[in-house]
């Protein structure tokens, strides 16, 4: 039995009248232990599919089901990275992560629950800045707190919504390969959802495109045989990465154009000469006229809308 | 490479700033000239002062030594004859798409019938894709439209040149390579002369003829420069099959790694500091 399953899923906003169907007749399964990428372009409703899966929000047709049950709202089963940190300004990062350790494992004794939190803030590197608040923090190290916090809750799914796209490439790349090593040592079961074909190929088992919404779906699979552990400098010269990630980028560059329906527009540009602002606008009192070039362009114009 | 017909010339270009420890360089003596029609990409680390340069060609940062010719004219100031991309679109954020163009056109094209120029903003916005968008405000586009708006405000100029400044620096990554080649197609159309500045490789290898690799601040520089002459038009995924295009990857990334420090201290040696123009590879 999957870990994770998606049925036929469909999840639309607004009133009846004027409605956007986000997403449609979405089907997934992942396996334990798996890593999947999903990715696709901003607005294609990847954040809805994610809070579906969390239980933020609940399918109109279909069922996410969660070790065979239907998911009925969240829970620590599922730890979420979201792409701002989240954390509780005041609290120190022992304490924001403490927060959820707290809430999970009521039943450990204090001395337990602080070894585990120290554990895993090790875990993401933030030893030195245990006691700092996260103003005193840069981006990427509170992206790492709220990475221990996710793992530190133990879920059986952790679930990462562009935890990274706020970043900056550098520090970007850094997170991606502590992400990698940290799923690979606790053997996750792990749901990305990015925009990045790069960070997708280099972290996942298998990449799933979502074409663009509104009525977006989860297009084909493809699985990334890539052997592990993935260094960041194969992408240029390791031929899988290579086709692998031009299939990713095709398909979804593809997708999006077929999505678009193109229209034939008559446009007319003049055949004007840019004008030259230095010179008088009105020499002897004479209303300057516009210069042309031989003809104006007429043209019919594939638009795609 | 036959240069009598530079139509951007770049001569001993240095910029610097007072400060307390005496002249801050910036950037150092760059020479380089541009073809007309040509697509040149400058490539470096944040702060090596390739932004500057493009600044200094469109008149909005001043030149401390050298000149900058553009079409046998040296530039004293900025002008509707550059066309400038920036990172965020700077739209006016009460006006609408089509006010936003209408804005320079119809200064540039003062003594045209209102009907011509409003012909011109939206013969250009429609070939970004905006044909059904033009009359909406900035804030009801999304970050992607919004710079579409930006590529269609310079174009709409007719101007010599088109300077961009990192123009996809702040979109996702999908959104990027479609924005890439709404722009690439336009350039094919209108031929025009471009300068763009980027730090991302792949977007230097799709876009341009040659790129130019800048040397890490201060006391910025040319390195390399690299010829990039896959066929036009240019179709992403041929471009990426193509033999050559991870040897021009990596070598791109390896300047940025490795030579662009020219200060480190164990690759030193004045043979290194400049890189003669014939080792810049030519692909076939």
């Amino acid at each position: 039995m999957p870990l994770l399953e998606i049925k036929a899923v469909s999840k639309g906003f607004g009133p009846a009248k004027g409605r956007t169907e986000v997403l449609t007749d979405l089907h997934l399964e992942v396996e334990q232990g798996e890593f999947v990428a999903i990715i696709g372009y901003s607005g294609a409703g990847k954040t809805t599919l994610m809070s579906l899966i969390l239980g933020l929000q609940f399918p109109d047709e279909g069922t996410v089901l969660l070790n065979g049950e239907k998911v009925t709202g969240p829970g620590p089963d599922r730890g979420i990275v979201f792409q701002n940190y989240s954390l509780l300004p005041w609290l120190t990062v022992f304490e924001n992560v403490a927060l959820a350790v707290d809430q999970v494992f009521p039943e450990w004794t204090a001395q337990a629950r602080r070894a585990h939190i120290e554990k895993y803030i090790a875990m993401v590197n933030l030893t030195p800045a245990m006691q700092k608040v996260p103003s005193e923090l840069s981006g990427g190290m509170r992206q790492r707190v709220s990475v221990a916090r996710a793992l530190a809750m133990q879920p059986e799914i952790l679930l990462l919504d562009e935890p990274l796209s706020a970043l900056d490439a550098l520090t970007r790349a850094n997170l991606q390969d502590e992400i990698n090593r940290i799923c690979q040592e606790e053997k996750k079961t792990v749901i990305l959802i990015t925009n990045d074909p790069d960070e997708a190929i280099l972290l996942a088992d298998r990449v799933i495109p979502l074409t663009s919404g509104p009525r977006a779906t989860l297009g084909p699979s493809i699985p990334i045989t890539i052997p592990r552990p993935r260094l960041r400098a194969q992408i240029n010269t390791n031929y899988d990465f290579k086709q692998t990630r031009c299939e990713v980028v095709d398909y979804l560059l593809k997708a999006r154009r077929r999505d678009r329906t193109a229209t034939s527009m008559k446009l007319v540009l003049p055949d004007l000469i840019p004008e030259d602002l230095d010179a008088p606008r009105n020499p002897f009192g004479q209303k300057r006229r516009p210069r042309r070039r031989s003809e104006e362009r007429r043209e019919t114009v594939e638009v795609r809308v | 490479m036959n240069f009598d017909n530079a139509y951007l010339e770049l001569s001993k270009l240095t910029k610097s700033y007072p400060s307390p420890e005496g002249e801050a360089v910036i950037v150092k003596d760059v020479d380089f000239k541009l073809r007309k029609g040509e697509f040149v990409t400058v490539i470096g680390h944040s702060g090596c002062g390739k932004s500057t340069i493009l600044m200094m060609v469109a008149g909005l940062s001043t030149i401390t030594r050298g000149a900058i010719i553009l079409a046998g004219k040296e530039l004293t100031g900025p002008g509707p004859d550059r066309g400038v991309v920036f990172q965020s679109p700077s739209l006016l954020p009460w006006m609408s798409a089509k006010e936003n163009v209408m804005l320079g056109v119809n200064q540039v094209f003062f003594t045209a019938e209102k009907v011509e120029r409003e012909q011109i903003a939206e013969y250009y916005l429609s070939l970004v894709g905006l044909a059904d968008a033009m009359d909406k405000t900035p804030k009801e586009l999304s970050q992607g439209m919004r710079q579409r708006v930006g590529i269609a405000r310079a174009f709409a100029l007719a101007p010599k040149m088109l300077l961009l400044d990192e123009p996809f620096g702040m979109l996702d990554s999908l959104t990027r390579y479609e924005l890439q080649e709404v722009l690439i197609q336009l350039w094919r159309r209108e031929k025009i002369t471009a300068m763009m500045v980027t730090h991302d490789v792949d977007e230097a290898l799709f876009l341009s003829d040659r790129v130019i690799c800048m040397t890490d601040g201060p006391e910025a520089g040319i390195g390399e420069v690299i010829e990039v002459s896959f066929p036009r038009p240019r179709d992403r995924k041929a471009v990426m099959e193509h033999p050559d295009y991870y040897k021009l990857r990596a070598r791109l990334i390896h300047f940025l790694e490795v030579k662009a420090h020219k200060h480190a201290p164990a690759s030193h040696s004045p043979a290194t500091a400049t890189v003669p123009d014939a080792e810049a590879a030519t692909i076939a």
